[in-house]
């Protein structure tokens, strides 16, 4: 075959956000030889930009927290629809994956007495995200950055994988192009780890970058892996709204973690109104005991309703805005300039500080921000097991925000990065030994690959590529947003089959070398398929739950709690079908019922 | 009608490339980049940029603006003249690759061959660590590098020098100087930083510490302290002649 290079490698990685590091450098300590594959360079992922922290319960700060209290703070969070062994093996283990990063060379902001301080979020019990101010994300993907490159691994940089190759239900190896010179390359494997990250960029508000248009999904996908709970993605409750330039761009947790509060145009702190029965009796009541909580009384208060998690906040600020209670440009206020002092704000939100000052000419220290829902978190991925993080085809293993089951319905902030370490570690290990054994892939398989990467090449009049893009953006926005209903559902389903249509029709112009015309016209494949199956698993879920919210079935239904909607491609055609998951054993179940 | 916005362009590659005028229309709050982005979505799809944060978080978008090293993202088009034409090339210091990306991969081994970290025995049973605030902060402020690489770029000594094989670079001074001054760390990197990677080239003009839009203080915080602790092991006459000025 001309035109490709080809690689032999024990592991291969695709991504190198946090889960793809940790995965990397576990199967490199398990003497396997590893390749890391990134669209973008190393450092960039989005794994860079988290800053609220990474949720463990080392009990640093309050000492009542451990491992069950986090469980149980997860799996409420995900409105019991969590893969309870995931949720399980994560509360347990992230103590020990956030002490490595700390031997691995992480600095973590500190408590007096010496030790990982750890701050309030939304839906945790106790404080417990272990942060670094507001770059926590930038503290840890240099540290594995740097670990991975002092263990030998090869890393692959701005190489996009387009294809996994799968022969009897076995992986054998991904194929891909490099973006500077538009050479392919294939990677020969019998273990592939995807950490692709999530499908942001399908919608047009969003906290996502360019990469994030669900890569790792659509390959599993088209290799024959299912896909779960794909109608679980996460709005942010607070993404900039002004100047239209930055709307979309996260605000952190961490605002409300620090005292942060949320006032509709009439000033009122509207949270307290939005109590689900879930957590009554859990939060603060009054406006005097949260602002005493927040003061660091926390024994006699509780936490401020700011800090309900995520799904219900978002709701309840969509809701004030449809009602016209909204700011100037149609969001809500957040305000931390009232409750602490501006050093204090600019000691523990820097980069907020500095986002804002830069890009809306706010100083948060003086003024409100003005805030609103945002595209933020992929709950839904490829279905794993949950010990190994391998799919549904053996030898291909999904982590990070690519896998599915482990936040169920709803992501706690925090949880995140958490993930990134304990399934990342996990399943570096497993693919390491499940290293060798890769079935040949047909040349066959491999030409028409390329020639399929390359057909946009062959439309130079064809339909811009960045407009098809932006026509799905309006149309996921519109359709199958925060809240969704059966027509809307419909008609987004109706739109993508169109919008297929103009995608394959789409072409360009240019070189292979650095054509992000091209790219994008690649990516708009990926996008496709998650935007379908999101479409499809939402329309499928007769109820509301967590971030999956329906108008025209606006309540939980009690037996869909533990069914999951699942994914998978027949011939040419997506199957949905229902699945139960295995019940909670009687234990954790009490442990969730009365705590711990 | 909006107001339309006059760019220039780099277009090109490493062997030929010319600058090439475009006209965007403004929108409020605009930044360098989304007019950038404009530009490609609707008349130039092959237009070649790095990004990813839109929010100065990730160091993708560097380039010069008007002849300055800045992030593309976090710069507001509004700081330039309504009629002025807005010139955008990529970084001089790394060979172009296309238009305004450029081949930045001899930062990655520079970074490679700093001498890992290597923390001391665990303080407690629990085999953690015990570090104060007060010692974090110092190489907390090196840790905030976003790795946009702009300091390497307009530091004379491999801008106009090139002496890419011969000094690591600010950049990478302030990733030694993060694990120079952790408070775990027992490695020694003085002779690497004097041999390898070549510090005593480092005539403090302080230009890097300038550009940095992380406003790290590069020079006096993090390459001063570990000219002098080279000094220590080795005599450096400009070191002992700074610490002489400055006291
Ligand atoms: C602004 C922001 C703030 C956040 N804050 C927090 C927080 O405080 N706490 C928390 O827990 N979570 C937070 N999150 C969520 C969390 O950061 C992400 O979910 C997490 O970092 C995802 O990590 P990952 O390793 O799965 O993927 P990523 O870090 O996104 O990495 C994906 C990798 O896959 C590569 N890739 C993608 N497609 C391909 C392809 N086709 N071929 C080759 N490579 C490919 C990319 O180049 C990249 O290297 C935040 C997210 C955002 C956007
Ligand atoms: S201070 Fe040193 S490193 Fe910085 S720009 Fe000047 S010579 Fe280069
Ligand atoms: S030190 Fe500053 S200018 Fe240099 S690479 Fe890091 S962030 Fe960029
Ligand atoms: S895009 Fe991340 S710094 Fe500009």
């Amino acid at each position: 075959m001309t035109d490709i290079r080809t690689h032999d490698y024990d592991v291969v990685v695709i991504g190198a956000g946090g889960a793809g590091l940790r995965a990397a450098i576990e199967a490199s300590a398990q003497k396997a030889k590893v390749a890391l594959v990134c669209k973008s360079l190393l450092g960039k992922a989005h794994t860079v930009m988290a800053e609220g922290g990474a949720a463990a319960a080392l009990g640093n700060v309050m000492g009542e927290d451990n491992w069950r209290v986090h469980f149980r703070d997860t799996m409420r969070g995900g409105k019991m629809h969590n893969n309870w062994r995931m949720a399980q093996i994560h509360a347990q283990e992230a103590p020990d994956r956030i002490n490595e990063l700390e031997a691995w060379g992480a600095l973590f902001d500190r408590t007096p007495d010496g030790r990982i301080n750890q701050r309030p979020f939304g839906g945790h019990t106790y404080s417990r995200l272990a942060h670094v101010g507001d770059r926590t994300g930038l503290e840890m993907i240099r540290v594995l950055q740097d670990k991975a490159v002092h263990s030998g691994i090869d890393v692959h940089m701005e190489c996009t994988i387009v294809r996994l190759f799968a022969v009897g239900g076995r992986i054998a190896g991904a194929l891909g192009y490099f973006r500077e010179t538009g050479r392919f390359v294939l990677f020969k494997s019998g273990a592939i780890v995807v950490a692709t990250g999530g499908i942001g960029k399908a919608w047009q508000i969003t906290s996502n970058s360019w990469e994030y248009t669900g890569d790792g999904h659509a390959l599993a996908y088209e290799a024959g892996a299912e896909l779960i709970d794909m109608e679980f993605v996460q709005f942010h409750p607070t993404g900039m709204v002004w100047p239209p330039s930055v709307r979309g761009i996260l605000v952190t947790e961490g605002v409300r973690g620090e005292g942060g509060v949320l006032k509709n145009a009439a000033g009122e702190r509207f949270m307290f109104r939005y109590m689900p029965d879930m957590f009554k009796g859990d939060f603060a009541e009054t406006e005097a005991e949260a602002d005493a909580w927040v003061k660091g009384e926390r024994k006699k208060n509780r936490r401020p309703p700011e800090l309900l998690t995520r799904d219900v906040v978002a709701k309840a600020i969509t809701r004030e805005i449809a009602e016209g209670r909204g700011s100037p440009h149609g969001g809500v206020f957040l305000d931390i300039a009232s409750k602490q002092a501006p050093d204090y704000i600019k000691q523990k939100l820097p980069s907020m500080y500095h986002q804002f000052k830069e890009l809306a000419q706010v100083d948060i220290t003086k003024e409100p921000m003005e805030i609103g829902p945002t595209t933020h978190y992929m709950m839904g991925g490829v279905k794993v097991d949950a010990e190994t993080q391998e799919a549904t085809i053996s030898g291909l293993f999904a982590v990070g925000e690519v896998g599915g089951g482990m936040h169920g319905a709803n992501r706690l902030g925090g949880n995140s990065l958490s993930d990134l370490l304990v399934f990342g570690r996990r399943a570096g290990l497993y693919a390491a030994g499940k290293r060798g054994g890769a079935p040949g892939i047909p040349d066959a398989e491999i030409e028409a690959t390329m020639r399929a990467a390359l057909a946009p090449f062959e439309n130079a009049n064809g339909e811009n590529p960045f407009a098809v893009q932006s026509a799905l953006q309006t149309v996921m926005q519109r359709n199958a947003g925060i809240i969704r209903d059966k027509s809307g559902l419909e008609t987004a389903l109706a739109e993508l089959e169109n919008l297929k249509g103009r995608a394959r029709k789409s072409g360009i112009t240019g070189s292979r070398e650095y054509n992000p015309g091209w790219h994008t016209a690649i990516d708009l494949r990926s996008l496709l398929i998650v935007s379908e199956a999101t479409a499809r698993a939402a329309l499928e879920r007769t109820e509301s739950r967590g971030a999956h919210t329906r108008s025209d079935y606006p309540d939980s239904d009690e037996r869909q709690v533990r069914e999951q909607i699942v994914i998978k491609k027949e011939g040419d055609r997506m199957i949905v079908r229902r699945e139960a998951q295995p019940p909670l054993p009687a234990d954790l179940m009490k442990l969730i019922k009365e705590g711990s | 009608m909006a107001e339309q916005r006059r760019l220039r362009l780099f277009r090109g590659t490493r062997e030929h490339g010319e600058l090439k005028e475009y006209q965007v229309a403004a929108a409020e709050g605009m930044v360098v980049l989304d007019a950038v982005h404009a530009i490609q979505a609707e008349q130039a799809p092959d237009l070649a940029v790095r990004w990813n944060c839109k929010a100065g978080k990730c160091g993708s978008c560097s380039a010069e603006i008007n002849g300055k090293p800045r992030l593309m993202c976090m710069t507001r088009m509004s700081d330039y003249q309504a009629g002025e034409t807005i010139t955008v090339t990529p970084m001089k210091a790394f060979p172009v690759i296309k238009d305004l990306v450029t081949d930045v991969s001899w930062n990655y081994e520079v970074n490679k061959r700093i001498p890992a970290f290597q923390p001391r025995a665990p303080d407690a049973p629990d085999g953690t660590w015990r570090m104060y605030q007060y010692e974090v902060e110092r190489p907390q402020e090196f840790r905030k590098c976003i790795e946009c690489f702009l300091c390497q770029d307009v530091c004379h000594v491999l801008r106009a020098h090139e002496k890419h094989a011969e000094f690591m670079g600010p950049a990478f001074l302030v990733r030694a100087a993060v694990y120079e001054m952790h408070p775990l760390d027992e490695e020694d990197r003085r002779s690497y930083l004097r041999e390898s990677g070549g510090i005593g080239y480092c005539n403090i003009t302080k230009c890097c510490t300038e550009v940095c839009p992380e406003s790290i203080t590069i020079t006096d915080n993090a390459i001063i302290p570990l000219k002098e602790r080279v000094v220590d092991a080795n005599y450096d006459p400009l070191a002992a002649l700074w610490r002489k000025l400055t006291g």
